[in-house]
C-alpha cells in the first residue's frame, strides 16, 4: 500500500501549526486514497515536534535527527528526505506551503522526477488521480490540475484545513540521516526574529492597512494605534504598494499582488482606493472595512461596509470604540 | 571566483562536449562568472483575469504583457553582480513563444549582454517541465550565478529556483531581501514567517529574489538603443511533457456588494451585532 507522507516543520523546536494542517490534509487523502499517514520531521532538538506531531492524526512519525541538520538548509534537508522518501513508496508528498515549504518542496519535486501543485486550497481524488486547486494571478482565478506523474505532490495554503492536536498517538521513530555538515551548501546561519509585539501579516486574524490617503507616513500612527486597540498578537498593519514603493513602508507588509495575500477574519482597508492589484491580495477576507473619502474608489465594490469619510476623523474615532469593545 | 584563471574556464568549455566547445571565442575564455538571470513574460499585474473559450488558459485578449516583477529584481541584482565582479556576463534566459522576445529586450535594454529565447512555440508547461527543460539548457553552460524572480505572477507556483537548483546540483537561496557577495560564496537575508533568516551559501548557486533586495533600473534610451543590437540567440526547446494537466480554470465568486455606513458607531455596531467579528 503506497502511503501519504507529510513532511513537518519545527521552529526552535516547537512544531508549526500549518504543519498539523498538512497532516490533516493527509488524512482527508488517505480516507480516499488509501495508505498511511506518514509525517516526517528534520532537525536536531525534536523532542516537542515529535510528541506534536505523534498527537497531529498522523499514523506514523518519523524524525530525522542530526546536528548537522540543527539549522535549515534546502540542500541537506532535501538530501536527507529524499534519501528517507525511497523506502516509503509515497503516492503522495503534502507540506504546507511556509517559508521552508516553498524552499523544500520544489527541490524534492525536482528529486523525484514529478510534479507539484503549490499553494493549494483544495486537494482532489478522483478516478484514481490525485489533484489540486489553487488560486492563481494572486487569487483573481483559480486553476484545478490532476496529477499524470506520481507522487502527486503538493504544498497547502495555510488556514485551509483544521489541525488537530488531540488525535491519538502514532508510533515515533528516529533516523540518522546520512547528511554531514561538510555536505552543506547553503546553511540558515542565524534567525532573527522579529520584534515580539509584530504579529506576522498572514497569520493574523485582524489586518489594518493604509494607503496614500493618509498623506505622510509620520499619520501610519493612526494605523498602528487602530491595529494595537485590538490588544496584542491580534492585529496586523498593512500597506498598500503606493506607500511601500513610496518608502513608507517596509515591503514585507505590502498586501497585493507583488505583495502577501492576506485573508484575515477582519480586514480593513484605510485610505486605500483599490487598485485590482491590492485586491487580489485580500479580497478572500472574511469581512472587509473600508475606509475612504472617495464614495466612487473601487474598494467600496469588494467592502462588507464601508465609511465614506475622512480617515483622520473616522481611524481616532474607531480606535476609540474598538478599544472600548474589546 | 575572481583569482579563478582564465585556462580553467577554458577547461571547463572544453568538458561540455563537442557542441559548444567547438567553437569557443576568445571573448568567453576570459570571463570569469557567467551570470545568468531565468525570466518569465506574465499578464501585467493591473490585468483583468477573463478566461479563455477552453476553460482552461487566460484570455490573452487586452491583457499587457510585460516581464515578471520579481525578475526585474532579479536582473538588476545581476547586473549589481556585474558592476562588483568586473569582468562577467549576464545572460538572460527565458523558456516561451518568440512573444517573448519583448521581453529579453527589455532585459538587455537594462544592461543584460545576451538573451537566450528557449522557444517552445507557446506550448503549455508547468514548474516540472519548465525548470527540467531550463536545466538542459543551463547544463551545457557555464553559469555559475544563477538569479531569478522568487515567483512569476501569473502561476504564483515559487517552484523554479529550488526545482533548478536541485537538477543542476547546486544549492539555492529563495526570497532574498539582501545579498552580499563574496569570492566563492554569499551572505542572504530572506523573510520567513515572523523572522528573518541569515543564509551562508557557496557558489555556484540558484538565488531568488523578493521585493525590497533592490530598485530595477529603467532602461534609458540608450540601453534601449543597444539592446537591439545585442545577441538574442533562440533555440528550439525539448519535448517535455508536464507533470500536471489543467482541468479548469476559474473566477473566484465575486463578492456581494456591502453597505455603507454613516457613522463609526454604527460600524462598530455592525461589526459586533451583524459580523460577529468584534
Amino acid at each position: 500500500m503506497s502511503n501519504i507522507i507529510v513532511i513537518a516543520e519545527a521552529r526552535s523546536g516547537s512544531l508549526k501549526k500549518t504543519s498539523l494542517e498538512a497532516v490533516t490534509a493527509g488524512k482527508e487523502l488517505a480516507a480516499k486514497a488509501g495508505g498511511q499517514v506518514i509525517a516526517i520531521i528534520v532537525g536536531n532538538d525534536l523532542s516537542a515536534a515529535k510528541e506534536a506531531l505523534a498527537a497531529s492524526g498522523a499514523d506514523k512519525v518519523i524524525a530525522l535527527q542530526s546536528e548537522a541538520l540543527a539549522q535549515y538548509s534546502g540542500d541537506g534537508y532535501s538530501a536527507a528526505i529524499s534519501g528517507e522518501l525511497a523506502s516509503l513508496d509515497p503516492a503522495c508528498v503534502l507540506m504546507a506551503h511556509s517559508a521552508m515549504g516553498r524552499d523544500l518542496a520544489p527541490r524534492l519535486a525536482a528529486n523525484l522526477k514529478t510534479g507539484l501543485i503549490s499553494d493549494v486550497t483544495a486537494l482532489h481524488y478522483d478516478d484514481s488521480k490525485f489533484g489540486a486547486t489553487k488560486p492563481v494571478f494572486a487569487g483573481k482565478a483559480y486553476r484545478k490540475s490532476y496529477f499524470e506523474k506520481s507522487p502527486f505532490m503538493a504544498t497547502l495554503r495555510p488556514n485551509n484545513w483544521a489541525g488537530q492536536s488531540d488525535a491519538g498517538s502514532a508510533e515515533v521513530s528516529d533516523a540518522s540521516p546520512s547528511v554531514s555538515a561538510a555536505d552543506l551548501k547553503a546553511i540558515v546561519q542565524e534567525v532573527v526574529a522579529a520584534a515580539s509585539d509584530r504579529t506576522p501579516l498572514q497569520e493574523a486574524r485582524v489586518v489594518v492597512s493604509g494607503g496614500r490617503g493618509l498623506k505622510e507616513s509620520e499619520h501610519f500612527k493612526l494605523i498602528e494605534d487602530l491595529a494595537a486597540a485590538f490588544g496584542p498578537g491580534v492585529a496586523a498593519v498593512g500597506a498598500s504598494r503606493a506607500v511601500v514603493d513610496a518608502g513608507w513602508r517596509p515591503h514585507r507588509e505590502q498586501v497585493g499582488q507583488t505583495g502577501k495575500v492576506v485573508a484575515p477574519t477582519l480586514y480593513f482597508a484605510c485610505g486605500i482606493s483599490g487598485a485590482i492589484q491590492h485586491l487580489a491580495g485580500m479580497s478572500t477576507s472574511q469581512f472587509i472595512v473600508a475606509i475612504n473619502k472617495d464614495a466612487n474608489a473601487p474598494i467600496f465594490k469588494v467592502a462588507n461596509y464601508g465609511i465614506v469619510g475622512d480617515v483622520f476623523e473616522v481611524l481616532p474615532a474607531l480606535t476609540a470604540a474598538v478599544k472600548a469593545t474589546v | 571566483m575572481i583569482e579563478i584563471p582564465a585556462f580553467l574556464h577554458w577547461f571547463a568549455l572544453l568538458a561540455q562536449g563537442p557542441g559548444r566547445a567547438a567553437a569557443p571565442t576568445l571573448q568567453l575564455v576570459i570571463k570569469v562568472m557567467d551570470i545568468v538571470v531565468c525570466v518569465k513574460r506574465v499578464a501585467a499585474t493591473d490585468s483583468q483575469i477573463k478566461i479563455a473559450a477552453d476553460g482552461k488558459s487566460l484570455d490573452p485578449a487586452g491583457i499587457e504583457f510585460v516581464l515578471n516583477p520579481y525578475d526585474e529584481i532579479a536582473v538588476e541584482a545581476a547586473l549589481a553582480a556585474k558592476e562588483q565582479f568586473g569582468d562577467s556576463t549576464v545572460t538572460v534566459v527565458t523558456l516561451g513563444s518568440a512573444d517573448a522576445q519583448k521581453e529579453l529586450r527589455t532585459c538587455l535594454a537594462m544592461g543584460a549582454d545576451k538573451a537566450v529565447l528557449i522557444n517552445d512555440g507557446g506550448r503549455s508547461q508547468d514548474a516540472f517541465s519548465t525548470a527540467e527543460t531550463v536545466a538542459d539548457y543551463l547544463k551545457g553552460t557555464a553559469a555559475s550565478l544563477i538569479f531569478c524572480g522568487k515567483q512569476a505572477v501569473d502561476g504564483d507556483e515559487s517552484q523554479f529556483p529550488p526545482r533548478l537548483a536541485e537538477l543542476l546540483g547546486m544549492p539555492c537561496v529563495t526570497e532574498i531581501t539582501s545579498l552580499t557577495l563574496e569570492d566563492g560564496s554569499l551572505v542572504a537575508e530572506r523573510d520567513i514567517e515572523g523572522a528573518r533568516e541569515v543564509v551562508n551559501c557557496s557558489l555556484p548557486a540558484v538565488i531568488s529574489t523578493n521585493k525590497g533586495l533592490n530598485e530595477p533600473r529603467y532602461a534609458n534610451l540608450k540601453g534601449i538603443m543597444a539592446a537591439k543590437k545585442k545577441p538574442l540567440e533562440e533555440i528550439e526547446a525539448a519535448a517535455i511533457d508536464p507533470a500536471t494537466s489543467i482541468e479548469s480554470l476559474s473566477l473566484p465568486p465575486a463578492r456581494s456588494e456591502g453597505k455603507i455606513v454613516e457613522t463609526v458607531d454604527q460600524l462598530v455596531d455592525a461589526l459586533k451585532n451583524e459580523a460577529k467579528v468584534l
